[in-house]
Parts: structure tokens; C-alpha cells; sequence
């Protein structure tokens, strides 16, 4: 609940709201967007990254975390370990259990190949699980493909890759339409008409939903159909290495079982890494609200492959984090509040922002509204901004947010704070890896037999990513990356399975004296702190 | 958290740890020095991975929450059941009716519910879990869908039932045939499709590909806005 002091402040909020639900904050313009970001977003904070000193991408600039990483050294003791032993021999190989991965095993499978799904955590322990505002996909009478494209590049700074960003657009109705016949609960009208709603900067309502479970919705949907189908799925078992050929192919990879500590060999033909996001690795000591296994495992593997990255040095912070209560601190607070119509509004009971701007103009913002301008809300963890959640109500209805927001609903009252009549507090925090591995619109990335889909592939968002592109892209490019994997599996012939790329990157590394971690490092380490 | 925090003694599976009193069960495990494998998930009330059983003090009470979003208490004594053994029936979907009988086929122990109301009370979620059950012996699919949409899994309401119904599974089957056979298909969507199959978008998409920065940046800024 919130403290006297902070009850005193909601007033000011409130008094203003009647003149705010009348008022509409200018968009920024080009010029304005630029000088905010430089001035104010993450990326740009000095000292905050550095030019990675190995591999492929060797020279460029990314998050401290990120170069640690990648210049980590084996997990496994690759020059003891036994290859001659396969424990599993598959056509493809699915490293991720999350919805980009279900997506491809459902497809490698429906190609009929023999996949294998292999993931660190329980099937659908994912991001995939904890989305929530929605999906985007241009399928109504005003919209179109071709508009969708163009709100991408934007919010994306134009840097996306084009052929990325038009299978992106292209395939999404069918996306939808895909898992409106696998049974997903759309909010829909009676007539089957769905609902959509604005994102920070859409042009057009095309945000798909499912209350706000839209993640969990879908990614309960597709573990569901991969259990009927009989997909054979590894758990606790993440990939700590690939494995290759004398030709330098993708051959498999080799997986470390959490709970018995064994090594497991997979020989594959292809394989499709859908690995998430990298959130856990706490970039700028943020709080995130990324899912307990998101550090990055799949890039660590493929760039000791030989694989290239792109757009590491982007990340998305989203706008609004739980800023308060203490306790879940960093936590999402859905986009759809903004999309309902909640303002972001400062101590004084001003708006300073169009509230659906994108999220790195919306995070600049936030940042210089406490930060310069001083006009943040204390809290224990710093400062955050009022999102006027009950607005919502007003324009909406009454009972709105407790059905359209449950989980947001849900995630407060356990705390005592009902956002239907109180205002929350709210500040950014790290959300998404908006760059990953480089890969074509076929998903391969440049390994051959090695293809990408989600989070953890780079270039179909550019430099920042709009609200329910992300949801799109692991339907989109999940199901390209299963489809081409297990099409390419039929022509492929493999040689013997080595680890020399590995043992190559560990040598260079000594060369360079770097390598004193390991590295992927699977898990966050809590123990004896309170984490963000 | 910041600043000086009041601890407290709480029990791990019966081993005593002081934690900071006000943290989540799950943020105080880590804190005792636990790295989760299992029962830990997403760590915001999505996933169901850290479901978690405790009781407290002067009260006989077997008390259930979230470890992600349960506050510790002075003399807790908890664990945890990250995973309950659940009868799941496989089914193909598109050849399913959407019925009673579609259900009864697949969960018969269904009908041996008890009406103890025990995975109602249980429910970290809050939802009548007892009331989407008896929807579904009714072959009311559509109240059991969307009684059951906030579900998450996490298996807290099997480990109570006395009739060893597996209310989750029930739940997502119930959800899928709504979706699939009585919620009405998008037309909008399913025409969008076709268009985009006959290729009447490519032309467009071609010339935006195609088109520089400084012109995509001008088209960009001066698109209307619904």
C-alpha cells in the first residue's frame, strides 16, 4: 500500500485529470525524438559499453555484459568430452522452449521431420509466457501490410532490415489465423470480429489480444498442440555448446542436464536456436522484467560458431516498470494501460510525454522528467512517474481494468493497491534484446544449418522494437525457421561431430588473455542478495 | 531493499533461515542462499513454476501462494511443489466437437467431483475453479473457457482434489474447443490473407523496401494516425 506521503501526492493527480482527459501532449518530432534519445536513453549513457575483443563481430560496441560473455570461455570441458556416444540423433534440433521454438518444432514436425526440443527450464518457460499487452498484425478494412512496415522502421530508427521487416508484415494475418485455428482465446466480438488497439507507435489499431494473457495464451496454446503431436521435448537440459563438422556445418549440439549434471550429445542436421533475450544479464545494473532464464545462452554458442551479431548496442528499456511496491519492483506494467488511454503524468499532475510514443522516446522521457526536470515521485528504489491508471475507468467504464487488465489487476491488489482508483508508479526498465544473431528471411543465420527465430536473432526490429512486434516475430519467424530447417535436413549429409570451433574461439581467447569466465552462465546467481 | 531491514526466521522445507522481513518468499530463498532450478520461473504470477505451500503460526491452516508474489511471514514453515504429477489426455483438435461428451472422453474422472470446493480455495489466481468444473459437467464449454482464462498452471488445485480431477487440463481443453469450433472465425482476417496470398500487397511492400531512409523518414512522420 501506499504511504501517507505518497496518498497526498495521487491528490495532485487526481485534480488535474479531468482537464488531462481533454488534453492531447504533441507527438515529438524527428528532430525532438533524436536529441531525447541521445540525451537521455541507456544506449547512449557513456562508459555504459565496449568493443567486444573476439569473434565475428570483433571491434564492435556492445553492453559490458554482453562482451563479458562472449568473451567467456567453454562451460563444458570441450577437449575431455566423449562425442563418439550420440544420445539423441535427430533431423532437427529446437534449442528453446519458449514460443519461437514451439513454433519451429511444430512446424519442422509438420514438414515431417524428427525433431528433438530442447530447453533449460520447463517447456514454455519463456518470455513468450509473461507478454502481455498483445500482437500485431494488419488484417483489418484501414490497414495494411504496407503501413505496418513503415510503423516498424520508424519505431525502429529505420535501421531494420527491410526483407526482415516485409515477412515480418506479410505473414502475420496468417500468423493469426494460424493460431486462431490452434484454439487461441482472442478477445473477439460476437461475431468473430477481433478487437485491436493502438501500441506505442502504431498508425493503426492492430494490436491482437487476449486480455492481457496474450503471451501465456499463446504459448499454453502451442505447448499444448507440441503435447498432442508428441514432439519428444528435453527439459532442464539447456545447450551449452554446438556442435560442428569438418565442414564447418551446424551438426548438433551439446546439452548439460541441470539436474543430474550430465552432458548429453545431440547430433542433428539443422538446428534452430530460439533462446530469448538476455534481460538476466541486468545491463546498466537495471531490474528487469525478463523471465529467470534469459542470459543469452544461444548467442554465446553461435558466435563461437561463427555466427554474426547485430544491434547488441540497442536495447529496449521498457517505459513502464514497477517502480512501486518495492517488492516487485522492475516488473511490467503492460503497454495496454497507455493503450486504454492512461497518461504518464509527473509530481506536478502534468503530462510531458504523448503517452504512445515509442518505448525509447517514452524511456528517454521518463528518465529526463526525474532525472533533469526533477519531477519524479520518490520511491525506495530511486524515483518513478504516476500512469494514471484510473482514467481507464473514466473513459472506458467502470470494471474495465479488472477485465481487459486481470493480470495487471491482480499483480497490484496482492500488494493493496487497486489501480482502478489509484495511480501507479512507474519507471523504465530492461525489457528486451533488440539486436541477436544476424539471420536472412529464411532464418538462417550465416552457420550453415544453423537458423534463429525470436528474440535471440537481430535485424527485424532495428534499433528498437514496437509493442506486439515481438509476439509476431516468434510466430512469424518461429515457423519459417521450423519449416526451412526441416526442409533443408532432407538434402544435408553430415561429417564427424567435433567441437573445433570451440576449441579454436577457447585458444584465442588464451591468446588474448581473456576467457577467465564461463560462459553461457544458463542461470542468474541471487544467492545471499535480493535481486532486481 | 534499501536501507536497514527487520529480519525474520522462516523455514525452508524445516530448516530455520533469517531473511529481510517484507521480501518475496522467492527473493528470501535466494537471499538464504538457494539457486532455483526448478520452481522458479518467470518470477511475475505467469507461469506457475514456484507454487508454494506454508503454514503459519497458532494457525492449522495449510496456506498456498505464488513464491513470486507471497510475502514471507515470522515462522513460516514452507515448501515448495514445483511440479505434480497430471493425468493429460492427447487429442487431435480440428477433429474434436465441441461437447460434453468431447470432455467426459477425455477427463471422465471429471464427474467425480466432490464439490469440496478445496481447488477454489487453493487457487493462487483466485479463480471459482470449482464452478469452471461444474460448467464443464454441464458441457457449458464456453463458461469453463473463460472461467478458466486466467489459469496458469501451476498445478496447486490437482494436488488437492480428493477426486484426482486435474482441473487445468479440463481448463485448456475446454479453452481450445471454444476458440477453435464455437468462436467465430475472423472474416476480416481470413480475407487479409487471401489478399496477401494473391500477392495484392507485394507491389506496395516492393517500393517501401526499396525506398531510402530520408523518404521512408518523410512518409514516416506525416502518416495519419487512427
Amino acid at each position: 500500500m501506499y504511504t501517507p506521503e505518497m496518498l497526498g501526492l495521487v491528490k495532485t493527480v487526481e485534480q488535474s485529470r479531468e482537464r488531462r482527459l481533454k488534453e492531447t501532449f504533441p507527438r515529438l518530432t524527428a528532430e525532438e525524438k533524436t536529441n531525447i534519445l541521445r540525451s537521455y536513453h541507456p544506449d547512449y549513457m557513456e562508459g555504459s559499453m565496449r568493443p567486444v575483443m573476439v569473434g565475428p563481430n570483433a571491434g564492435d560496441s556492445m553492453p559490458h555484459a554482453h562482451a563479458d560473455l562472449l568473451e567467456s570461455r567453454s562451460l563444458a570441458d570441450v577437449d575431455g568430452l566423449p562425442l563418439d556416444k550420440v544420445d539423441y540423433d535427430v533431423d532437427v534440433l529446437v534449442i528453446g522452449g519458449g514460443g519461437a521454438g514451439t513454433a519451429a518444432a511444430l512446424l519442422a514436425a509438420e514438414e515431417g521431420a524428427g525433431v528433438l526440443l530442447a530447453t533449460k527450464l520447463r517447456h514454455g518457460d519463456a518470455n513468450t509466457m509473461m507478454a502481455e499487452g498483445g500482437i500485431q498484425a494488419a488484417d483489418k478494412e484501414n490497414d495494411s501490410p504496407a503501413i505496418h512496415y513503415l510503423d516498424a522502421m520508424g519505431g525502429g530508427g529505420f535501421t531494420n532490415i527491410p526483407e526482415l521487416v516485409r515477412a515480418l508484415v506479410a505473414d502475420a494475418p496468417r500468423c493469426i489465423q494460424w493460431l486462431e485455428s490452434l484454439g487461441c482465446m482472442f478477445s473477439k466480438d460476437p461475431d468473430g470480429t477481433m478487437n485491436s488497439n493502438h501500441g506505442g507507435g502504431t498508425s493503426r489499431k492492430r494490436m491482437h489480444f487476449a486480455h492481457d494473457y496474450t503471451g501465456a495464451e499463446i504459448m499454453r496454446t502451442l505447448r499444448d498442440e507440441a503435447r498432442n503431436r508428441g514432439i519428444r521435448v528435453v527439459e532442464f537440459s539447456p545447450a551449452v555448446e554446438l556442435l560442428t563438422d569438418e565442414l564447418g556445418q551446424c551438426a548438433g549440439a551439446v546439452l548439460y542436464n541441470l539436474e543430474t549434471g550430465q552432458y548429453l550429445i545431440v547430433r542433428a542436421k539443422t538446428a534452430v536456436i530460439a533462446t530469448g533475450g538476455s534481460g538476466r544479464l541486468h545491463i546498466n545494473d537495471s531490474p528487469t522484467t525478463n523471465h529467470y532464464g534469459a542470459t543469452a545462452d544461444g548467442l554465446v554458442i553461435a558466435y563461437r560458431a561463427g555466427a554474426r551479431l547485430v544491434f547488441l548496442d540497442a536495447t529496449q528499456f521498457h517505459p513502464t516498470g514497477v517502480a512501486f511496491p518495492e517488492q516487485i519492483v522492475g516488473q511490467l506494467v503492460t503497454e495496454k494501460v497507455r493503450g486504454l488511454g492512461a497518461q504518464l503524468v509527473n509530481i506536478d499532475g502534468e503530462q510531458f510525454i504523448y503517452p504512445l510514443e515509442t518505448r525509447d522516446a517514452v524511456s528517454s522521457a521518463i528518465i529526463r522528467e526525474c532525472r533533469e526536470r526533477r519531477k519524479g515521485i520518490g520511491v525506495p528504489s530511486g524515483y518513478g512517474v504516476w500512469l494514471d491508471s484510473p482514467m481507464i475507468e473514466t473513459i472506458h467504464g467502470k470494471g474495465t481494468i479488472e477485465k481487459e487488465l486481470p493480470a495487471m489487476f491482480r499483480q497490484y491488489i496482492r500488494f493493496g493497491i487497486n489501480m482502478a482508483e489509484l495511480p501507479i508508479i512507474v519507471y523504465p526498465t530492461l525489457h528486451y534484446q533488440n539486436g541477436g544473431i544476424l539471420i536472412n528471411d529464411k532464418a538462417e543465420s550465416g552457420v550453415p544449418n544453423l537458423y534463429v527465430a525470436g528474440e535471440a536473432s537481430g535485424g527485424v526490429h532495428g534499433r528498437n522494437r514496437l509493442m506486439g512486434n515481438s509476439l509476431l516475430d516468434i510466430i512469424v519467424f518461429g515457423r519459417r525457421a521450423g519449416k526451412n530447417a526441416a526442409e533443408k535436413a532432407k538434402s544435408v549429409r553430415l561429417g564427424s561431430l567435433t567441437l573445433e570451433h570451440t576449441k579454436r574461439f577457447n585458444e584465442e581467447l588464451r591468446q588474448l588473455g581473456l576467457g577467465r569466465r564461463v560462459a553461457p552462465i544458463l542461470l542468474p546467481d541471487y544467492r545471499g542478495k535480493i535481486s532486481g | 531493499m534499501t536501507g536497514e531491514s527487520t529480519m525474520v526466521s522462516i523455514y525452508i522445507m524445516g530448516k530455520q533461515y533469517e531473511v529481510p522481513d517484507g521480501v518475496t518468499i522467492m527473493k528470501a530463498m535466494e537471499f538464504a542462499g538457494y539457486r532455483f532450478i526448478r520452481g522458479c520461473g518467470c518470477r511475475g504470477g505467469f507461469c506457475g513454476a514456484c507454487g508454494t505451500v506454508y503454514r503459519t503460526p497458532g494457525n492449522f491452516r495449510l496456506k498456498v501462494g505464488l513464491a513470486c508474489a507471497t510475502m514471507v511471514e515470522a515462522g513460516m514453515h514452507l515448501a515448495q511443489i514445483p511440479f505434480y504429477p497430471a493425468n493429460r489426455a492427447a487429442y487431435d483438435l480440428q477433429a474434436l466437437a465441441p461437447t460434453l461428451g468431447t470432455l467426459r472422453q477425455h477427463y471422465p474422472e471429471m464427474t467425480r467431483c466432490l464439490g469440496c470446493n478445496q481447488c477454489t480455495r487453493i487457487c493462487p489466481q483466485g479463480l471459482p475453479v470449482m464452478d469452471y468444473i461444474a460448467a464443464a459437467q454441464c458441457g457449458d464449454l464456453e463458461k469453463t473457457a473463460h472461467q478458466s482464462f486466467d489459469c496458469i498452471m501451476c498445478g496447486l488445485c490437482a494436488s488437492r482434489c480428493p477426486a484426482e480431477i486435474v482441473q487445468y487440463n479440463v481448463g485448456i481443453l475446454a479453452r481450445r474447443l471454444f476458440g477453435r469450433h464455437i468462436a467465430p472465425p475472423a472474416r476480416h482476417l481470413a480475407q487479409r490473407v487471401q489478399d496477401i496470398e494473391a500477392g495484392k500487397f507485394d507491389d506496395e511492400l516492393e517500393r517501401l523496401m526499396r525506398m531510402g531512409r530520408e523518404e521512408l523518414q518523410k512518409r514516416y512522420y506525416a502518416r495519419d494516425i487512427e
